[in-house]
């Protein structure tokens, strides 16, 4: 393509309409659930949970799930933050995954969990300071 | 009227001030209030309900697995139950559970028995004098609203 054409294609291409930010938050934990989504709500997004990662993968099986976000706890029963990130990722799932560690955790298991396919890695408890300029470097990113 | 609800807002005032210095409460319990608004008003009451229900499940799984008389201490049930409730404590900003619980945790890697009893018998009386702290905050906030006045935003800096 050339310079021209990629210039063209850059304009014609339409800008993603400001909508609600649509994000699944996996989490074992009843009371991060709670606290993510109300996080997730204040900022202006919607969300919906699971409790582990094989509920996240589960949700993703027929294709039709599509979530701007995936908060991705680290440590969970059933299937891992790590495993499902890269069952996930197999699946072709292209959503912005933020993978969520302890401070306990250090930097090889946070590295370990990145090379899983996450986008980013933060340390519980999340808060709206943390999150938010990080969603919207990311949008930035992602949008190009 | 005027008169009481200026008494009720400084004792609510210097009750949360209290709980942060006594180290009853840390900066995530600020994070959970700046949470709460007008749309989900009962929002940390919801949170700390479901932290109280953690602490009654998880001790009764940590005595059971620390009672000697059904067999040999389950260490690791003990250890798995004291990581959710380090977890859940830190979520809500209970610093004194969450202090006792990294103890509690290193006491469960020695396998130190008595070490491991005696934290579970003061996270019980922290997470139940906690509690009983924060219904009376609750309740002084209730009788400041019912006298018909607001309820301080209190800077514990």
């Amino acid at each position: 393509m050339s310079k021209v054409e990629k210039k063209m294609s850059k304009q014609t291409k339409p800008k993603e309409t400001k909508k609600k930010l649509n994000v699944l938050i996996v989490d074992d934990d009843a009371i991060n659930r709670k606290l993510h989504a109300r996080i997730i709500n204040q900022i202006g997004g919607v969300s919906q949970t699971a409790e582990n990662g094989e509920e996240a993968v589960i949700l993703h099986r027929d294709g039709n799930a599509s979530f701007d976000l995936i908060l991705m706890d680290k440590e969970m029963p059933k299937r891992d933050g790590a495993s499902a990130t890269k069952k996930l990722r197999a699946m072709k799932v292209t959503s912005m995954i933020i993978g969520v560690t302890t401070l306990a955790d250090n930097e090889e298991e946070r590295a370990a969990f990145m090379e899983a396919g996450l986008n980013h890695c933060l340390a519980k408890p999340l808060s709206k300071e943390n999150l938010l300029p990080l969603i919207n470097h990311l949008l930035d990113a992602y949008n190009g | 009227m005027d008169a009481l609800i200026s008494q009720l807002q400084r004792q609510f005032r210097d009750h949360t001030i209290s709980l942060y210095q006594q180290g009853f409460l840390d900066d995530q319990f600020t994070e959970l209030k700046k949470l709460q608004d007008d749309g989900s008003p009962d929002f940390v009451a919801e949170v700390l309900s479901l932290f109280f229900e953690d602490c009654v499940k998880l001790i009764s799984n940590m005595a059971r697995a620390l009672d000697q008389t059904t067999g040999a201490v389950d260490f690791s049930t003990v250890g798995a139950s004291v990581h959710q409730l380090k977890g859940s404590s830190s979520s809500v900003g209970a610093k004194r559970v969450k202090a006792l619980c990294v103890s509690f945790k290193d006491f469960c890697e020695a396998q130190n028995f008595e070490g491991c009893v005696r934290c579970l018998q003061q996270v019980d009386i922290e997470y139940k004098t906690l509690k009983s702290k924060l219904q009376d905050l609750f309740n002084l906030e209730k009788q400041i609203i019912q006298a018909g006045g607001i309820v301080p935003q209190v800077d514990i800096n």
